[in-house]
């Protein structure tokens, strides 16, 4: 039910929204250190959610021609290409690669590739499969005017299609950038944390794709241990640039159900720093729109009653 | 491909999100190739047009009850019928902006406390019902004195008045909640800006309710109106040049490309329409020119606020480098 927290700060979402006995909470934890950029997961998602296909663009951007999260992407794998922070970051690249492929993946480098064999390499790829965040306090939830954005009983966000009129308030509420509104049939979309599938005990089609389980889906405190359990095996490793995102149910959305290993600070990889839910601040707008609205009633009431007819 | 002996090229480029524009000291932040962090509104110039024509029929509402209470009834007459083509404007902008128009009642299935959009559509309804009812009172003069019609002609200006109350009673909430929408959001020029844009929009719906009074009713009845439209544009600059100078880099976007030019003409049509409205209190010409002014001037700080949230959410840097800063990391 409501509470004193349901607009800011740690909660335990599918009960504040009204469920009794709601299931544990589900989510996704992206390990992004073992991400090899197959894009897997792009494309489970489209066919398990017919998805339509979000254009056929060159966008010079390393691998990435796709860009970001849309109403047709509702999973993206995003490639930096970096210099390698140390060896250690290297050696976590390539144990990644290993564990699918003994053969060159095609992994940038500054010299020819192959001619000086794998051990070589000085640059590396980061790279993520970003999704939406199936936030604790979802702005696009929140600011929804038909009720078409709910709350799943496992925490999620969901959009029910036939509900929504496509006023498109939800798109810039979502401090990610992930919701969209799809160009043909005016209706908001984005992931459902495959709703369809895990209501019957199955893993969403993106962690079930992924070769490497740099996608894991589990319920979310759980997901939590793990996560922390490999941060410090990375920093033990030399990794030190490793850091979590979006797991702490203290920060300005009360944590996401979908959170992050990231290698690099978050807008490298197109992520918000510090991101925070704008309904945080809804009472004191209407406080600040209630006074600006008694000065309109002080102006007309002295501007009629001043004066004689 | 970065060349070793280079300085690593970290997340992409440095810098501004559209390559290297002069007009301002670039801010230090890494981003994803300089794509934006969070999506621009979809909304087109519908919504900010909405924002006019829906702060156009409050201050006109006030007007007219102000006007009725105080016996001006050329002055309530103009307010009742400029409320009324405001909201017919409204309504077809409102919709028009909509994926699936025909899903607009959608909306009216629920009322969501969270959502300013959903509560701005109850507030929208029923200000649209009081004031048409009350602009349809206007008719009763020309309706026959016998008959059915005729007892619907007594009755009509006591239902106008009521209406008419009513209608002035939600204006206010009508006027300044479409200020709260656009704060709702991550788009962060409208963000930043929530102690201040509802104080614009309460200006410019005075402003352009005063406006309609100076243009439609006679000099003699005109007085309250002008004051109201001086008192309006007052709030309207003060409360603008507030945002275009008071939200550190957030403010930028105010102040630069098409937004920056929009408040701009705002500005200066507003100062004149004011100026011209204090000194021709004698001469309905000008104070009706001046009510053009006005009128010019609020649509086109609707146009500039709005343009100025679209701007700051294409730039990533806007979104970035606030966060950085409010983490003590920049
Ligand atoms: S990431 Fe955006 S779209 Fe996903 S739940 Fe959070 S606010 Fe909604
Ligand atoms: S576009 Fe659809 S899902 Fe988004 S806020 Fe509007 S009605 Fe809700």
């Amino acid at each position: 039910m409501a509470g004193p927290n349901s607009l800011y700060g740690p909660i335990d979402p599918a009960p504040d929204a009204g469920y009794t006995d709601a299931p544990p909470r589900m989510g996704f934890f992206t390990d992004t250190s073992v991400c090899i950029g197959c894009k897997a997961c792009e494309v489970a998602c489209k066919e398990w959610n017919a998805v339509p296909d979000d254009g056929f663009n060159l966008l010079g951007m390393s691998y990435d021609n796709t860009g970001g999260l849309s109403a047709n992407t509702w999973r993206h794998v995003a490639f930096i290409e970096q210099a390698a922070p140390s060896p250690a970051a290297m050696d976590v690249l390539r144990e990644a690669e290993s564990t699918v492929s003994t053969q060159f993946l095609g992994m940038p480098s500054s010299t020819l590739p192959g001619a000086n064999g794998r051990e070589d390499r000085d640059l590396r790829w980061l790279m993520m499969s970003n999704v939406c965040k199936h936030c604790t306090h979802a702005a696009c939830l929140d600011v929804c005017p038909t009720g078409s954005l709910f709350r799943t009983e496992f925490g999620t966000v969901v959009v029910q299609e036939d509900i929504c009129n496509g006023c498109g308030y939800c798109i810039p509420a979502c401090p990610y950038g992930v919701i969209d509104r799809r160009e043909d049939d005016g209706r908001a979309w984005k992931c459902t944390l495959c709703y369809d599938r895990i209501g019957e005990g199955m893993t969403p089609a993106c962690a079930q794709a992924c070769p490497t389980q740099s996608i894991q889906y589990g319920e979310l405190d759980e997901l939590r241990e793990r996560a922390a359990g490999r941060v410090e095996v990375l920093h033990q490793r030399g990794v030190t640039e490793a850091r979590l995102y979006g797991h702490d149910p203290d920060d300005g959305v009360g944590g996401d159900g979908a959170f992050f290993l990231l290698l690099d600070e978050p807008e490298v990889y197109g992520l918000p720093p510090d991101p925070v839910v704008t309904t945080r601040d809804l009472p004191s707008m209407w406080k600040h729109a209630g006074v600006a609205a008694l000065s309109m009633v002080a102006a007309a009431a002295v501007a009629f009653l001043g004066r004689r007819p | 491909m970065t060349k070793p002996d280079q300085a690593p090229q970290k997340g992409g480029r440095r810098g501004g999100g559209k390559g290297d524009r002069v007009m301002v000291p670039p801010a230090e932040f890494r981003s994803y190739y300089g794509r934006p962090v969070v999506k621009a509104p979809v909304w087109t110039h519908d919504i900010a047009a909405y924002f006019f024509t829906g702060g156009l029929a409050a201050g006109s509402a006030l007007v007219a009850a102000g006007a009725d209470l105080t016996k001006r009834p050329a002055l309530r007459t103009t307010g009742r019928l400029t409320a009324l083509a405001a909201i017919v404007a409204s309504t077809y902008f409102l919709v028009v902006d909509l994926g699936r128009p025909s899903r607009f009642l959608n909306m009216l299935r629920v009322a969501k406390p969270t959502s300013p959009m959903s509560m701005g559509t109850w507030v929208f309804s029923g200000f649209s019902a009081a004031a048409g009812l009350a602009a349809v009172a206007e008719a009763a003069p020309y309706l026959p004195r016998r008959g059915a019609l005729g007892l619907a002609a007594r009755a009509l200006p006591t239902a106008g008045r009521a209406g008419g109350l009513a209608a002035a009673a939600l204006a206010p909430a009508m006027a300044t909640y479409t200020a709260v929408l656009i704060s709702d959001t991550a788009t962060p020029a409208w963000h930043a800006a929530y102690p201040r844009l509802p104080f614009v929009f309460a200006g410019s719906a005075l402003a352009s309710g005063g406006a309609a009074g100076l243009i439609g009713a006679p000099t003699a009845q005109a007085g309250p109106a002008r004051t109201l439209a001086v008192a309006g544009a007052a709030l309207e600059l003060a409360a603008t040049h507030g945002v275009e100078h008071r939200m550190g880099l957030l403010s930028e976007p105010y102040r630069t490309g098409r937004a920056g030019k929009l408040l701009r003409a705002a500005r200066v049509l507003t100062a004149a329409g004011a100026v011209g409205a204090l000194l021709g209190s004698r001469s309905r010409t000008v104070s009706a020119l001046a009510g053009g002014a006005l009128l010019a001037g609020s649509l086109a700080t609707r146009l500039g606020v709005f343009e100025a949230g679209k701007a700051s959410a294409e730039d990533p840097k806007y979104t970035v480098v606030p966060q950085r800063e409010r983490l003590g990391s920049l």
